[in-house]
């Protein structure tokens, strides 16, 4: 377990999946998304891939695309990982259901501790978990339900899971992420700073929060590959001059104005995972 | 006996119950004035009790139903005459009844031929319940008879215990039953010793009678047993645990009995656990109480050592959830410490399985444990427990006692207290959670628990909200659990003196131990070589106990979850060699024959829960009707902002770390060795003796403001009432009323009870005060109630105030336990004033939280009545308890119940009576999700504000119902100050021989806001106080009228 708060953004592979035609065409989704410029959300994609691999150190594995998934690079949806236990999501698009599988399969291969929700009635986006290090939250929104973070709290059970009412559209991630062990990064929107009030009510532990006028620049990925000596990274979207104000982070800007139209954000386009989550 | 009343269906058991109640109560009676007497009244009583028994809610008959200790045997079918003779026949079984433990029969052999004590002779009996039931007791009827003719003590006692004595035997049948193999083979051996017993028994009876035997699971598996006084507090039989443990941190642990399968109690350290444990058998586990939420602060490694062993249990149970990986780890701590380095050798002849590393374990956890045990090489045996309790410490559920409930609308919830505050649960989720900080008041009202939350950032109003407990029993524990919790961790500030904090308002429920803070800088001074202990694996000790049956038998008896201990009583029955190692790491082998001796009795597996009750700090207060209309009330109960600022303003909690080591700053003069509780109740302790011994049987009322006044600080019903006026600031009076008045009051509340007669029999102070005030109806209903289960504690109403200071202005106290019993018929007069006085308080109140958060005042009076009732009733009250249950040493006792009572009694009611104007509107959220959404609509209108509060000792001088007495003297003297008028009438009386003094004072603080109307009545009070120090205070009437201003924030 660690020291509290150690264990967030500790990695040292990531998982990304390729941009499919499909996701251009707005097909499939069945979300009605509109259409991307789809050379230019691949290559948005293929430069998170280069930071991941070649900035941060990290091993990279990257899904082979499949037209059949449009939303198959949201390959945050599809899993919840913390320490060498993966959670393979119920997303709650049963379109998007199928996406699980490859993932799975790739966790797997990676050693991690594979578990299901078999529960019929769960729905779980994991892009509305947050792990802050010490504990979970579970943005109940549109895609996620009561009974899909209850499965959350049974798997990873060394954690508090609290549930956190998500009004916008949007998924809990999409709006706030971590910006260091004890910092929570939020949007200004309404729905960010609400759910960020309720998360000050849930903890056992004070975080300090960073309010930044973008909610997608909240969304950003605090990684921590585990080189010696080295800062760890704050992957995120352009947040702006705000988070100028994180100190002991090397901040990574990745664009992803192209993907974002299809709803992803850093959250979602990669998995980040340590096949040695306990040394 | 359970609190709860019994369902339809079990009405004649019920009544058969009160039946045996009654009789518990006659003999009592008969004791003082005469022996033998008694079954003409019995049958009174019972035919009178029966139809309170039929008023019973739902609810609390479900609960009935479900409670083993309930009385089904042969007992429910005979007619309420024949019961005492059964009774009495009983009675000497009675306490062997109590320590009946089918496991301890081997034990019990070795015990009783070294000593032929009569409890285990008794316990020997009742094992051998069904064969042997009927020898026994014709041969304990004799024994009774014979005791007949001496001394009223003896006598007494066992008519008390009758009761007891048929329920412990039925549940012994019930046990056997089940367990029929395991109860064959002991019943083999007790028949054959039980004649001899038997005989021992009557020849030991009258002068043993006194001891009981108490057996208590300690954490390791292993059982102590003691005998104990019968009185005996809880602290004398925890100190003897602690001591045979050699734990001098022990502020961290408790001991719990089992009230049913899912009910768990704390013992109170400062009650005498006889009352506690009513019917119970003397059965307690060794448990952590409070969780050190950083392990590593703990002075010994004895300690931590011990904290380890109940988180072992609280994983193998599953109430401490962890992940794979988590009980891979905390299991592979557990063997480095229980075995050292992981030697390939001596691995292989381990069976893991023989320890419980998770509630379910598998091959793959097992070869995990190893597998991490091999990377602990060096760490010694305490390093190892260090580090287990580091990472057992991080997980979620550490230290958190869960309680089940459900919200508002009807949804399962669990609510999970610990050292931060209160978790709300919905199945393993979060929903909610409220910091201590945030939480302003703390109540329950028959089965439902409530908490009265500070407003949020950006709203204007507290929010009372409201879960519903299985039963009023699990209400009322949860709340202890808050109270207790809240002021262990949350209370000690540098600021204020230890007893403040212990002090609750109006409430003689309080945690009387210490707190953290205190505990922490005791453990400082703690200068010992560190200790040698033995790790005792819970693996070895099970196989030691395998053979002898022990281990199962009582597990099936204490139906405790499975924890470590019960692995290994349930082991497989290697017979083997114990390896224990001492702190160093030195392992030593044992053979099984020498690990008896070691642990006296082991194989009894303690996983009690830890579920609910605390021990001290209890008040209670709040009428609260149903739901809404507590709601209500509490909503309304007048809050200061200032106050509220001035304790809790830390709107985040602090930082661990931080809060820790603040209080470890804070200066405490305690000592280590101090019993918990004592330097508590010192200063009134030695009020009261001053009363006994002196005045023996003169009453003197007092005006003790001062009394008040003090209390604030360490007693809590004064304090809660001095508190209370201050929150309300404004302009003060305060009044003193003349004697007449109460009297007058007397007077109707005796009618009142006459209506309501069912209530009388058995119930104390306490119940009454559970009834309701608004309807007639309803408090008959609930005192029916009460009385039902007056055996058990009463409160139906708790309420807590998490400050300092206490920012309500209606209190209602409550009757602790040892005061419920103690009341009798003279005392009811004054229960009931209280449950009258009560009534106004309902309405009135609820009315007042709101508009002072809401508006700011111009001008306030304050009048506050301060009655101090002389001590006297209090003592008498006390001293007939004594003398009905105990004859002998009353006196002596005397002096310690009375002491305690006294405490309790301070003021019991407090009345608000204030034409409600303004209000508030009323918040439900039990979900944090919809908090923010919530605002309060309706803004406070401005306007005039009346409000009457008035504190009530509970046991208001029991004489002035029936006679009033004659009037010796009377006087009134008036004293003007700047912003104050004093009228003090001094009234004498004489009642049955005893004088009796009131001391009444009217103190008028007139005023705008720059008077601190808070401090003038702390002034007065403290006037008083020092003015009459031999006096109490008994009631205090706060009258408030205050212009409210519109607009006004």
């Amino acid at each position: 377990m660690g020291t509290p708060g150690e264990g967030l953004g500790r990695c040292s592979h990531a998982l990304i999946r390729g941009v499919p035609e499909s996701l251009a065409s707005g097909e499939g989704a069945g979300a009605g998304l509109p259409a991307l410029d789809l050379a230019k959300a691949q290559r948005e994609h293929g430069v998170l891939g280069g930071k991941l691999r070649q900035r941060l150190g990290l091993q990279l594995l990257e899904l082979p695309p499949e037209e059949s998934l449009p939303l198959g690079p949201l390959l945050g949806d599809t899993a919840v990982i913390q320490g060498d236990t993966a959670l393979i999501t119920r997303p709650w698009s049963p379109a998007r259901r199928p996406e699980v599988d490859g993932v799975r399969k790739a966790l797997q291969d990676l050693g991690l501790r594979i578990v299901e929700m078999a529960d019929e009635n769960a729905t779980l986006d994991g892009t509305d978990v947050l792990f802050t290090g010490r504990e979970f939250f579970v943005g109940l929104s549109k895609w996620t339900n009561h009974r899909g973070a209850e499965i959350v709290a049974d798997t990873f059970r060394d954690f508090a899971v609290s549930t956190v009412p998500v009004s916008s559209p949007c998924h809990l991630r999409s709006f706030c992420g971590m910006g260091g062990p004890r910092t929570v990064v939020a949007g200004s929107s309404d729905a960010a700073q609400k759910a960020v009030r309720a998360m000050a009510v849930l903890t056992d532990h004070p975080y300090a929060s960073l309010t930044l006028p973008d909610d997608a620049a909240a969304d950003c990925l605090f990684l921590r590959p585990g080189l010696p000596g080295v800062l760890p990274f704050l992957l995120h979207r352009g947040g702006g001059d705000a988070l100028q104000k994180l100190s002991d982070v090397t901040l990574v800007p990745v664009s992803c104005s192209e993907l974002e139209k299809a709803g992803a954000g850093l959250s979602s386009l990669c998995l980040v995972l340590s096949t040695r989550p306990h040394s | 006996m359970t609190t709860e009343v019994g369902s339809a269906s079990e009405v004649k058991k019920e009544s058969d119950q009160l039946g045996a109640d009654a009789t518990k109560e006659k003999p009592k009676e008969a004791a003082e004035n005469q022996q033998n007497q008694s079954s003409d009244l019995e049958e009174e009583k019972d035919s009178q009790s029966s139809p309170s028994a039929k008023s019973q809610s739902s609810t609390q008959r479900q609960k009935r139903q479900k409670d083993p200790s309930e009385s089904r045997g042969i007992s429910r079918f005979i007619p309420p005459w024949l019961k005492k003779q059964k009774s009495y026949n009983l009675v000497v079984a009675k306490d062997g009844g109590d320590k009946r433990e089918p496991t301890q029969a081997v034990v019990e052999e070795q015990v009783l031929d070294k000593e032929e004590s009569l409890p285990e002779e008794e316990r020997q009996a009742k094992g051998d319940a069904e064969e042997a039931a009927q020898r026994k007791q014709q041969v304990i009827k004799v024994d009774i008879e014979e005791e007949k003719p001496s001394v009223s003590s003896p006598e007494t006692q066992p008519a008390e215990e009758v009761r007891k004595e048929e329920r412990e035997e039925e549940k012994v049948k019930e046990i056997q039953e089940d367990k029929s193999e395991e109860a064959a083979k002991r019943e083999t051996k007790e028949v054959q010793t039980n004649e001899l017993n038997a005989e021992k028994a009557v020849q030991k009876a009258t002068k043993k009678t006194k001891s009981v035997q108490c057996k208590v699971t300690l954490l390791d598996g292993t059982e102590y047993s003691c005998d104990l006084e019968k009185r005996a507090k809880g602290q004398v039989l925890f100190d003897k645990v602690c001591e045979h443990l050699n734990l001098l941190e022990k502020d961290y642990f408790g001991l719990s009995f089992q009230e049913s399968p899912e009910q768990k109690n704390w013992l109170d350290p400062a009650k005498q656990i006889k009352r506690q444990l009513r019917n119970l058998p003397w059965l307690f586990t060794f448990n952590v109480k409070f969780y050190p939420p950083d392990p590593s602060q703990l002075t010994e490694d004895i300690t931590r050592y011990f904290l380890c062993l109940q988180l072992r249990q609280d994983i193998a149970s599953g109430r401490l959830p962890c992940s794979f990986v988590t009980h891979a780890l905390l299991g592979s701590y557990t063997l480095q410490a229980e075995l050292g380095d992981y030697d390939p050798e001596e691995h292989a002849s381990h069976d893991l399985s023989d320890f419980q590393f998770a509630p379910s374990q598998t091959k793959e956890l097992e070869e995990k444990v190893v597998e991490l045990h091999k990377t602990h090489r060096g760490l010694s045996p305490a390093q190892a427990d260090s580090q287990f309790l580091e990472n057992a410490k991080r997980l979620s559920m550490y230290g958190v006692d869960l309680h089940h409930a459900k919200d508002s609308e009807g949804v399962d919830i669990k609510l999970g207290v610990c050292a931060n505050g209160l978790l709300i649960y919905k199945d393993r989720l979060r929903i909610n959670r409220f910091a201590w900080p945030k939480i302003l008041k703390i109540s329950y009202k028959r089965s439902n628990f409530y908490i009265k939350v500070r407003p949020a950032e950006l709203e204007q109003f507290e929010s009372t909200i409201g879960f519903k407990l299985p039963n009023h029993r699990a209400a009322k524990r949860l709340w202890k659990v808050c109270v207790e919790h809240h002021t262990f961790y949350r209370l000690v500030s540098p600021e204020q003196p230890p007893k403040a904090k212990f002090l609750t308002l109006g409430s003689k429920f309080r945690y009387s131990g210490r707190t953290q803070a205190q505990t922490r800088q005791a453990s400082t001074l703690i200068d010992r070589p560190a200790p040698h202990f033995e790790r005792t694996s819970s693996k070895r000790a099970s196989r030691i106990l395998d053979g002898a049956l022990v281990g199962v038998v009582d597990q099936s008896l204490t139906k405790d979850s499975p924890g470590p201990g019960e692995v290994s009583a349930y082991g497989r029955g290697v017979v083997s060699t114990a390896i224990v190692q001492d702190g160093d790491g030195r392992r030593d082998l044992r053979s099984p024959t020498k690990a008896p001796h070691v642990h006296l009795i082991e194989g009894k597996k303690n996983s009690l829960r830890v579920e609910g009750d605390n021990i001290y700090v209890r008040h209670s207060n709040l009428m609260l009707e149903d739901l809404d209309k507590a709601q209500e009330d509490i909503l309304k109960h007048q809050a200061s902002i200032s106050e509220l600022k001035r304790n809790f303003m830390e709107s985040t909690p602090e930082p661990r770390p931080n809060e820790w080591e603040k209080r470890r700053i804070t200066p405490l003069s305690l000592q280590i060795q101090g019993r918990k509780g004592d330097h508590l109740f010192k200063d009134i302790l030695s009020m009261t003796e001053k009363h006994q011994m002196a005045a023996t049987r003169t009453v003197e009322e007092k005006a003790q403001a001062a009394d008040k006044k003090r209390a604030p600080e360490s007693e809590g019903p004064c304090a809660g009432a001095s508190d209370a006026v201050k929150s309300s600031h404004e302009t003060l009076n305060v009044v003193e009323e003349k004697k007449q008045a109460e009297v007058g009051k007397d007077e109707r509340v005796i009618t009142e009870e006459m209506n309501g007669k069912e209530l009388s029999p058995g119930s104390g102070p306490g119940d009454i005060r559970k009834v309701e005030p608004l309807t007639q109806k309803d408090s008959t209903s609930l005192s029916s109630e009460s009385s039902s289960s007056s055996e058990s504690e009463e409160e139906d109403v708790g309420e807590y105030r998490p400050h300092h200071r206490v920012t309500e202005g209606t209190i209602k106290e409550e009757q602790e336990e040892d005061e419920e019993e103690v009341e009798e018929e003279p005392s009811q007069a004054s229960q009931v004033v209280e449950r009258e006085a009560a009534v106004p308080e309902a309405s009135p109140d609820r009315h007042a939280g709101a508009s002072v958060s809401a508006v700011e005042t111009v001008t306030q009076e304050h009048v506050v009545a301060l009655n101090i009732p002389a001590e006297k009733s209090v003592h008498e009250g006390a001293f007939k308890q004594d003398v009905s249950e105990d004859t002998e040493d009353e006196q002596h006792k005397v002096n310690g119940e009375v002491s305690h009572v006294d405490i309790d009694v301070l003021p019991q009611i407090i009345c608000c009576s204030e034409p409600p104007v303004v209000k508030t509107e009323m918040v439900t959220i039990s979900d944090a999700s919809q908090r923010t959404e919530i605002s309060t609509k309706e803004v406070p209108i401005v306007q005039t504000e009346t409000k009457t509060i008035t504190y009530e000792s509970p046991q208001i001088d029991g004489g002035a119902a029936g006679d009033s007495g004659t009037l010796l003297t009377a006087q009134t003297i008036t004293s003007d100050s700047v912003s104050t008028t004093t009228t003090t009438h001094i009234t004498k009386t004489i009642k049955g021989g005893i004088s009796e003094t009131r001391i009444e004072k009217r103190i008028v603080i007139t005023g705008d806001t720059d008077i601190d109307h808070d401090q003038a009545l702390a002034q007065a009070i403290r006037e008083a106080r020092e003015q009459h120090p031999d006096m109490s205070v008994t009631r205090v009437v706060v009258h408030k009228e205050t212009e409210l201003d519109e607009g006004e924030e």
